[in-house]
């Protein structure tokens, strides 16, 4: 029984990182309907950003964080400048292929510049540390992501559905030239959604090395399990994401430990494959 | 009348591709370097592949990004006759078409009642869960893959040590294989059902055009060549492993350079090709030294300029180019 409990809530924690890096995911796909490939390789920079903070200057990886926020918030807003603005009003899948391209570029920009070396941080004050909860071993670093996730969660979702900016963020997502014409600046909604998306998971990857290693196919699982929650979640639905996510953390955690390490993966996209069969639309989608 | 003149004029140009191609390993450039034949080979195997994925993807509309599992199917097809059962590749290389079409069909049944990007993730699934699965399939060589040994060169056994000569014309008669099926399409019902249903799903279906048998049809005749190709591939590299044939960066192989050279366009995927791929072997030959993955930066960048500002691909830019001068010409009298 404490080996179940155990399991689970390792599956439950690694589930709430996902939904960390899937949330940004999930609010560009529902304000611009554009799958960001890039996704995982922003996740990768803010890593990279956060071990070489880290490094030189022994800057902690929760403070490193915030600034690795701070930092994919204006790749994603260069990103939207410069590459996804042109892409909208084309065919679905350009938004998708021009990602992908960004992806490998920045991919092997950093596999040429930093080495397909694996990097971890020592040292950190997260890193290592673990305590005993009634038989149950939590680990300090994931226990930490995990709230964060369950905080930031909260705040993006509020922020979507209490605040004026939300309202338009909702208004640009429903129906871009009506929002226009009540004199919401889409353009620049685009811009902030994108930067948000980008912060998102730039926090993530800023708080990730104190346990996990960089190196530059870091971003590439993470991208595609992202997406499964997002898709698994349903059309840009931030509570969809997060329940699937939990679930993905739970199918993956159970099937590498009661059937075999390498079947976790085929357990979890079978997963999505049965649910969009079922709903094809995702969990929450309409 | 006019059109079928146009045609004809095109197929003229298209004999003479076939012309051109069959005479090059006649001209010292080729016979003397075996990075030229290397390239070539690349060339007309990219684009046999490209062209196959064209049929699904850009003729009729439906972006899989699972097209790799058809080409390691075709793959593993050939290396299991070879390796395991010590046959010739052909009945492998036939019998793995087979099956990767039988797949493609009792797979993309399901997925494609999904629309847009839940479809396109759904193809990402299935290629992960078959290169996982292919891992730990002992019975196919698992992880560590299959290795072929050596056997008599020729025609027999599809394998050349000495010189690529052989494998250049083989990958020719694919190349022609492919080009021409969908030629052939272009011209013919099938290939309007494919472009009526990429256009509206719902138009061509209430014009009488079965849509799910079509997209079917056009999914299970893709995947068949895409095995061919796979196939060939084992042949040329001598092994077979699932992160070489089912990745998804196989997968998206087929998609950017048919993207590249022009989606849903018969000379899209031989132009897409013909530019990367050089660009590919020649940069990582002359260019390795400053570090890795620079081949790859510039396929990144590349990548991303013609989709943002070319969306049509190399065929989109050379039909500037003509309009251009026939703007020109036709100011100039």
């Amino acid at each position: 029984m404490a080996t179940f409990l155990q399991v689970a809530f390792d599956g439950l924690l690694n589930g709430l990182l996902y939904a960390l890096v899937a949330a940004g995911l999930s609010l560009i796909w529902g304000v611009m309907d554009v799958i960001n490939f890039a996704h995982g390789e922003f996740l990768m920079i803010a890593m990279y950003f956060s071990y070489w903070l880290g490094f030189i200057w022994k800057i902690d990886p929760i403070i490193s964080s915030v600034a690795g926020g701070a930092f994919v918030f204006i790749v994603g807003a260069l990103t939207y400048r410069l590459v996804i603005r042109r892409t909208i009003g084309k065919s679905a899948m350009s938004a998708l292929l021009a990602t992908f391209g960004l992806s490998m570029l920045i991919k092997n920009i950093c596999l040429n510049r930093f080495s397909p070396n694996f990097r971890l941080l020592q040292d950190t004050l997260l890193g290592g540390k673990t305590f005993n909860l009634a038989g149950i071993i939590i680990p300090v670093p994931q226990l930490v992501i995990g709230l964060v996730a369950l905080a930031l969660l909260f705040v993006v979702y509020r922020l979507v559905k209490k605040t004026r900016l939300g309202w338009a963020i909702q208004a640009t997502a429903m129906d871009k030239e009506a929002a226009e014409l009540m004199g919401i600046n889409t353009e620049r909604i685009y811009l902030l959604v994108f930067g948000l998306g980008g912060a998102c998971v730039g926090i993530a990857g800023g708080l990730l090395p104190s346990y996990l290693a960089v190196h530059p196919e870091v971003g590439a699982l993470f991208s595609l399990i992202a997406f499964v929650c997002v898709a698994m979640g349903g059309f840009g639905s931030i509570p969809g994401a997060l329940l699937a996510s939990l679930l993905i953390g739970l199918v993956e955690a159970f099937a590498g430990f009661y059937i075999a390490p390498v079947f976790k993966y085929v357990a979890v996209f079978g997963l999505y494959l049965v649910v969009v069969m079922v709903r094809p639309r995702g969990l929450f989608g309409w | 009348m006019n059109t079928t003149r146009k045609m004809s004029r095109k197929d003229l140009f298209w004999l003479g591709l076939l012309a051109f191609f069959a005479v090059i390993p006649l001209t010292p450039w080729f016979s003397h370097s075996s990075f030229a034949q290397h390239v070539m080979i690349q060339v007309l195997l990219y684009s046999s592949m490209a062209q196959a994925w064209n049929i699904l993807g850009g003729y009729c509309g439906q972006t899989s990004f699972g097209h790799s599992v058809f080409f390691g199917i075709g793959a593993y097809g050939t290396g299991m006759a070879v390796v395991k059962f010590g046959l010739i590749p052909w009945p492998g290389i036939l019998a793995g078409a087979v099956i990767a079409a039988m797949v493609a069909v009792a797979i993309s049944y399901p997925c494609f009642k999904l629309k847009g990007h839940y479809f396109a993730i759904a193809t990402f699934a299935i290629v992960e869960i078959f290169n996982r699965l292919f891992m730990v399939w002992y019975w196919v060589g698992g992880a560590i893959g299959l290795d072929y040994g050596f056997t008599e060169p020729g025609w027999k056994n599809f394998v050349w040590y000495q010189s690529k000569v052989g494998y250049f014309y083989g990958v020719l008669l694919l190349f022609v294989l492919v080009f021409g099926i969908v030629r052939w399409i272009e011209k013919h019902r099938f290939g309007f059902y494919l472009r009526a249903v990429r256009e509206g799903q719902e138009t061509a279906e209430s014009l009488g055009v079965n849509s799910t048998r079509v997209k079917l049809s056009a999914m299970a005749l893709s995947a068949f060549l895409a095995a061919l190709c796979g196939a060939f591939f084992a042949q040329y590299n001598y092994r077979v492993d699932p992160p070489m044939v089912m990745s998804l960066d196989m997968s998206m192989k087929f998609v950017l350079i048919t993207i590249l050279g022009g989606l849903g366009t018969f000379y899209g995927p031989l132009l897409g090709a013909a530019l990367l791929i050089p660009l590919q072997e020649y940069t990582r030959a002359y260019l390795g030294g400053i570090g890795g993955g620079v081949d790859l930066i510039i396929f990144g960048l590349l990548i991303v300029v013609v989709v943002v500002y070319q969306p049509r691909g190399i065929m989109g830019i050379l039909d500037r180019i003509v309009n251009r001068i026939r703007r020109s010409e036709g100011g100039g009298k």
